[in-house]
């Protein structure tokens, strides 16, 4: 039944677009069956493809550094009164600072490198991480750290088998939330600074007023973070809170 | 706490036995390194290889680790190269605990996550073993049977054993020597050393001791009743 609705709510969409398309008209909005030809189009030249990897490569790794390094400074943070008094305010200007100031600052620093691209995306979710992680980090079961000190766990023990599991609905939500802010900030660094991936292309295609294009790009590109939401990010979740799950039976 | 005073000889069972509030907990939290906003001093001796004492500790709640399943408990709290050994395993059985290795803490009731606590402190083999009201909350039978299991096991492997409770009956059934604590400030007030041997010691026996206690004149004991 939900698989059902979702059906509907898509075709649903398509419907309104189509009907939208109809009474604009014309290049500013294209329908579904164009959009979807100018697709197949990008497909079959292989560009599609070509910049659709590069960028979720680039997402990638800006995921995984911005996620680590979170999770690296939330923890202790979270932990260590002395540590959040510390660094709290700069949390706070990293909080606030603009996206675009981050990429720009980081291109001029660094010259419009794979390097400062990545790293200016990362910069953009850490502190998000941070706070989230902080967050759970502080609610951690004092019971188990000392049990884990008594029996002499070693730091990476502790890390992987006592903190890290207490923390897996906080960092699932901060992977769901980075996810969808990372491949949006990406998107802009490569339009400034790179010559190639979707946001790249999203560029040319804009200066040539072709939305048809645009548009096909946008929905390959959320078609694929969703997939990675669906296909990687939830069955991980599961399988790290199977326990929760099992039933009370004996 | 003001001046409290403990020692254990090896392989010695001591029973700190008092009412709530007169540090009990406290006084194995320190002993175990965990609270160290104390004035004072802690000797744990070297193991006979110079090696540090290993401690075990059970909690008064089970404290495993909900994301983990019984067996990975008991692993985890070995070095690494022992962890896939026959250690866990042969643990697991003793305490009859083998038909649960794979489940999670979360499916066991507190009983069965009590003796996984316990099966965890023993399979460090420790030199020195903390308990904390190990058998509070657990229905009788459940609550002997367990008293039974650590008795065996002491009897097999003799251990320095600080146990605090406030359950007389067991303080007699499992310790060689019973120290009573009295509250603000924390300290100890009487010893009372036991000296049927623990095999020998059956619930007539332990009832006989617990009245001749109750029955002393000295202001001490009246803290018992």
């Amino acid at each position: 039944m939900p698989a059902l609705m979702a059906v509907v709510s898509i075709l649903l969409l398509l419907a309104l677009w189509q009907a939208t398309a109809m009474i604009v008209g014309g290049r500013l909005l294209p329908g579904p069956p164009v959009v979807a030809e100018a697709l197949l189009r990008e497909a079959e030249s292989g560009a599609l493809l070509h910049h659709m990897g590069v960028t979720l490569l680039r997402v990638l790794a800006a995921f995984a550094l911005a996620m680590s390094i979170g999770v690296g400074i939330g923890l202790p943070m979270g932990r260590s009164p002395f540590l959040d008094r510390l660094f709290g305010p700069w949390l706070v200007f990293f909080l606030n600072l603009p996206a675009l100031v981050v990429i720009v600052l980081a291109y001029v620093w660094f010259g419009l490198t794979e390097a400062a691209a990545i790293g200016a995306v990362a910069i953009n979710k850490i502190p998000n991480t941070v706070v989230l992680v902080r967050a759970g980090a502080r609610a951690i079961d004092e019971g188990l750290v000392d049990m884990a000190r008594v029996y002499r766990l070693s730091p990476a023990d502790r890390l992987r088998h006592v903190l890290l599991p207490q923390l897996t609905p906080t960092i699932a939500a901060a992977a769901r939330s980075g996810l969808a802010l990372i491949w949006k900030i990406v998107l802009v660094v490569e339009l400034l600074g790179r010559s190639d991936g979707v946001g790249f292309q999203i560029n040319l295609l804009f200066q040539t007023f072709d939305v048809a294009g645009i548009l096909a790009y946008t929905i390959a590109f959320v078609a694929v973070v969703q997939l990675l939401e669906y296909g990687v990010l939830q069955p991980a979740e599961r399988h790290c809170q199977r326990w929760r799950r099992m039933p009370a039976d004996a | 706490m003001r001046g409290l005073t403990l020692s254990a000889l090896a392989g010695e069972v001591v029973a700190l036995v008092g009412p709530s509030g007169c540090g009990k907990t406290t006084a194995l939290g320190i002993v175990a390194g965990l609270d160290r906003a104390f004035d004072g001093r802690v000797e744990v001796g070297p193991r006979p290889d110079g090696g540090l004492a290993r401690i075990g500790y059970v909690f008064q709640e089970p404290r495993l680790l909900p994301w983990r399943t019984v067996r990975q408990n008991l692993a985890l709290v070995l070095p690494r190269a022992q962890r896939r050994g026959p250690a866990v395993d042969a643990l697991l059985e003793a305490l009859e605990l083998s038909p649960f290795a794979d489940r999670f803490p979360t499916q066991l009731s507190l009983g069965m996550a009590r003796r996984v606590a316990l099966a965890r402190a023993f399979v460090v083999e420790p030199d020195l073993l903390l308990m904390d009201e190990p058998f509070v909350s657990l229905d009788e039978p459940t609550a002997l049977r367990l008293r039974g299991l650590l008795s065996d096991w002491l009897d097999r492997r003799p251990t320095t054993v600080l146990l605090v409770t406030h359950n007389l009956r067991e303080a007699l059934a499992l310790a060689d020597r019973l120290l009573l604590l009295a509250p603000s400030p924390g300290r100890v007030v009487a010893e009372v050393p036991v000296a049927i041997p623990r095999a020998a010691r059956d619930d007539a026996t332990i009832e006989a001791l617990r009245r001749d206690l109750l029955s002393r004149p000295e202001p001490a004991f009246r803290l018992l009743a």
